[in-house]
Parts: C-alpha cells; structure tokens; sequence
C-alpha cells in the first residue's frame, strides 16, 4: 500500500483512535493507583464531615429545615470533585514534563484539541469518580434529599472541567513540582476552603461576603448545593453563568497555549 | 514519481543569540541508511527536533515524503518515527501496554499486534513484554524506548544517539534489528558518536560542525577522498624531531600515531627518527577510517575523545 493511501486510510482511524487512546491511558494512569488518586480523597472528605458534623451539628443551622451534617455534605462532595479533577490533569502533565515521557505524546499525530480533550475527560471522570463514592458513603450517615438532578450534573460536569482546564495550564506551566505544590497550596487550596464549603456565606461580614463572590468556587459550590436544597446564597442560575463563561475563558487560554506549544515545544 | 524520505531546505534556528543551525540543506532519498555526524553542539540533534515536530525553525522548510512537518504535521509525524537520545520511559505501565499506547495515538489498533509482536521479538524484549517499564534495566529500556518509535511501523525511522551507554551485545542486536528494517524498505537517519558504526552501517554520511554541515557524501567516496595510512610507531619516553611533529594525530603510552597522505612519507618519518637516534620498538601501518574523515574536517577539539574511538 502506498504511504500516502496508508495516510488516508488511517486519517478516520487516528481521528478518534489517537485521542481515545491517550484518554485510555489518562484513565489507567489513575485507576492503577486508585488506592492514592481515589480512596485517599474519600477518605479525607469523609474524616471532614465526620469531624466538622460533630462538632458543629447541634451549633450551626444554616438554611432553614436543613441540618448541619445535610448542608456539608454536597459541598465536600463538590470541593473533592474539583480539586481531584485539578489534581489529575495537573500531575499527570507535570509527571509527563519531569520525567520526560510527554515526549511520547508530542512526536505523535494528535491535534491540540485532542490533547485538550483527553486530558479534560479524564479530569472530569476521576473528579465523578470521587465525588460519587463520597456521596454513596455519605448516604450511609443522612438521607439527602434531591431537589433539581439536572442542576447537580450541570455543576458537577462543569465545575470538574473547569478545574481540569485549570489543571491542564498548571501542568504546562510548572516545570518543577515545587511550582504545582504552590498553584495546590496558594491557589486551590484557599479558593476551596473560602467557598462556602463549611459555611453559608450570609454568616459573613458584609466585606468577606464580597470578597466571597470573587471566589469563582463560591458559585460552583452554592450551585451544586442549590441542586440538592433548591436553596442557596446566590440564583443558580447565576452561577451556572458565571461557571460556564470562567470554563469557556480557561479552555480558550489552554487551546491557545497547545497549539502554540507553550513550554512543551521550543 | 516518489518524494525525498526527508528534505531539509535552508533551516536556520536561533536560541536568543545563538545561531544553532546555519542553513541547512539535505536531502534523504528512500530506502537510505544514512548517518549524521558531529561532535556536542554542531546540531544534530536540534535538526532532529526539528524534524520531529518538537523544535520550531526560526526559517526553512523541512518534509517527511513530501509532508511538511509545520503546516501537514499530522502526515509527516505518521510517516516518521523518532528514537529520543534521552532514556525517557512512563513508569505507569508495562512494555506492551506501552507499545499498544504508541500505535493507538497514531491510529493503529489491534491489527498492529502482529507488528508489535515482531519487534518485541526482533528487540529482544518478548519475555519483558509484559514487566513494568520500571523494572527494566537500562538496556531493556533502550531497547523499549526504540520499539516505541517503530511501534506504528513508520517508513522513515530516527535515532538519535540510539547506542550511547549501550553494551557491544545490545548494539550490535540493535543493529541487526535496524538493518533488517533497512533492507525492507525503511529509510534510516542516525546520529552517533560511535564512527566505526556509521562507516559499517552508512551508505552515506553527513558530517556537521557548528551548526553546518561540512561534509555530505557516500561513506566510500568520503573515505577515498581523505585516504591516507596511519603509522603507530611505539617509540617510548622520547622527544620527537621537530620536523615530524606535525604529522603526529595521537600519543599514548609512548606509542605515536602518524597520520600520512601516502607511502613516501613512511620513509620519511622512518629516516627522521633514524637521524635523530629514536629507536622503533614497534611498528604498524593502518588505512584511514571515518575518524580521520571526521578529524580532518571537524577539528582537533574532539581529538583526545576520538583517539578512543568515541567522540564527544
């Protein structure tokens, strides 16, 4: 067969077979260590509610009718499910770069948009991954009502796209691990505490309340919330919005750093 | 009527004020086995990069069989397969799951298994197929790192520097492997510092310096031209005639080597060392070789490195 046949036949193939094999190979990166990628994050999350539920149950009421354990519980489930999808596209690449495999993936056919999406999808599945398993334990302490599923999957889908976007730049960027230790430390780590995790914002000061709505986790987090009380501190309508144009503004950045080759090629 | 393997027209590239390569022009017909020489810094390897999708020139055009490897990337890298100098590997994952990733991303699927399994076999790695990249030893995971750019059976093949650090067993199942792929119609581009490989192996050489290149010729036309003999003469602790001096290439434990144009200078030198009262412990006469090609038009900064028959 003559190369340039061999070329047009396999033009069909690499289309899709290229990027859903770097998503295959994302997703196998993470489940090999689940124990570390998965079960830790539920752990942790779980260690959270079960401490902060405690010890603020019978102290802190914070929508009406909503107990305190009910209103900590989807916001846990939100904050594990952004910060794993940050974390999974963000190590992967900053893995890839240090020990010098990102190689692999540079000397072959794929188009920065398949790059782009591989990573992202695998982003949001293991942030899905996690927020889920966090949720089924979480329904073995409190019955958690659903008011609007569709609102839940919007945010959820967003949100962890947002964030393995995010993740995505991070890992361009950084070219040590001390730099993404502080994009984690500085950076997500800060947004997703001071969102609204552990506490409604109307309990803030006026000042905080507004720095509060500068805090895009804020949004992702109340909206999220909004699906399972139909109550929050902003329309999540809103949010929704505010999520979708922040993800569409990240995902443009990302696109133009791959197609330039911004610090993987020179 | 078919297209150049690689062609490379009038490529520049600078890093800040650095000029790495200063228009390079080349072209690689199909089916070549052919070397490209040099020693650190003259360039080879920011070519490659080049070549490979993973550097940018400043100016130039470079094609794999017709493909620009800017504006038609995606042909000309499925054409292309690129052995990377560093030993890089992803430890997540065993050989095969490695290779089955290499030729998906370039569209292949489990119709390529047989593919894979030959080089598996024809590298030497069938009974790691299945052991994490991890765990190999440094050879295994050269010769993993080679499988993986042939992984999606590309007609044009690269290696950069594919047998530094690698041991004589290895290199030479290493070139076996290559040569087969040569005679089955696969065009080959090496890098090396290993001169004696690129003079068996090569039918035509390319020698760089400073970001140029010097010398582009086929191996025994480069040979001929600078043919010449050397004289290793083990002299002892002595003091050399100032008149031969100059015709000395290498000294080492008191055995000097003449690099000569022809068979009167033998004499010459013989008749020098006579007068001046040296006396020849030991004589042997030698044909040129790819180091004097190399030596002659890239310097004698490599020398003391080339004298052990590596350049660096």
């Amino acid at each position: 067969m003559s190369d340039s046949k061999l070329i047009d036949q396999l033009k069909l193939g690499a289309t899709f077979r290229g990027p859903w094999t770097l998503l295959k190979k994302e997703l196998l990166r993470f489940w090999r260590v689940a124990f570390q990628t998965v079960a830790a994050p539920v752990i942790t999350a779980l260690l959270y509610l079960l401490i902060f539920s405690h010890v603020l149950e019978s102290h802190v009421q914070v929508y009406d009718g909503v107990p305190y354990t009910a209103f900590l519980i989807p916001g846990l489930i939100m904050m594990s499910v952004l910060q794993n999808a940050f974390a999974n596209s963000s190590s992967s690449l900053i893995q890839s770069k240090v020990m010098g495999n990102i190689v692999f993936i540079l000397l072959t056919p794929l188009t920065h948009m398949q790059f782009f999406l591989a990573f992202l999808i695998a982003a949001i599945i293991r942030g899905l991954v996690v927020g889920l398993c966090i949720y089924l334990v979480a329904m073995w302490f409190i019955d958690l009502s659903v008011a609007n599923p569709w609102l839940i999957i919007a945010f959820a889908l967003l949100g962890s796209a947002l964030l393995g976007t995010f993740g995505i730049i991070a890992g361009i960027w950084a070219d040590r691990f001390d730099q993404m230790a502080a994009f984690q430390n500085f950076i997500i780590m800060p947004l997703s505490f001071l969102s609204g995790v552990f506490y409604s914002i109307h309990s803030l000061p006026p000042f905080w309340q507004k720095v509060s709505q500068l805090n895009p986790f804020f949004y992702m987090i109340d909206g999220f919330r909004y699906g399972f009380f139909g109550k929050g501190d902003v329309s999540p309508m809103v949010s929704l919005a505010i999520v979708g144009v922040s993800f569409l503004l990240l995902a443009l950045i990302t696109l133009k750093m791959l197609k330039s080759g911004y610090k993987l090629r020179t | 009527m078919s297209q150049p393997a690689i062609k490379i027209s009038g490529v520049h590239k600078y890093f800040g004020a650095l000029h790495a390569l200063k228009g390079i022009d080349l072209v690689i017909e199909p089916g070549e086995f052919f070397a490209l020489l040099g020693p650190n810094g003259a360039g080879k390897s920011t070519l490659i990069n080049i070549l490979a999708g993973l550097i940018t020139p400043s100016s130039g055009t470079i094609s794999v069989m017709g493909f620009d490897v800017g504006s038609q990337y995606q042909q000309a890298r499925q054409l292309l397969g690129v052995v990377p100098q560093e030993l890089v590997f992803d430890p997540f994952f065993n050989v095969r799951e490695m290779l089955r990733f290499q030729a998906g991303y370039f569209g292949r699927g489990r119709e390529n298994d047989a593919w894979v399994d030959e080089i598996l076999e024809g590298l030497g790695l069938a009974d790691k197929a299945h052991t994490n990249m991890r765990r190999l030893s440094g050879g295994m995971k050269r010769r993993a790192l080679i499988a993986q750019a042939l992984a999606h059976k590309p007609p044009v093949i690269v290696l950069d520097e594919p047998t530094a650090g690698v041991d004589v067993e290895l290199r030479q199942m290493l070139w076996e492997f290559i040569k087969k792929l040569n005679r089955d119609g696969h065009t080959i581009i090496l890098t090396t510092h290993y001169l004696e490989e690129a003079e068996t192996l090569c039918s035509r050489v390319g020698m760089m310096k400073q970001g140029k290149i010097v010398a582009l010729d086929s191996t025994s036309n480069l040979l001929n031209k600078f043919s010449g003999k050397h004289l290793r003469l083990t002299l002892g602790d002595v003091t050399l005639p100032t008149s031969i001096e100059s015709l000395v290439r290498h000294i080492e434990n008191g055995i000097y080597t003449f690099a000569l144009i022809d068979m009167a200078q033998i004499e010459f030198v013989l008749s020098v060392l006579r007068t001046a009262n040296v006396k020849v412990l030991d004589m042997q006469l030698n044909e040129a070789d790819l180091e004097d090609v190399f030596l002659s038009l890239v310097g004698s900064s490599s020398l003391s490195n080339a004298s052990s028959g590596r350049l660096s």
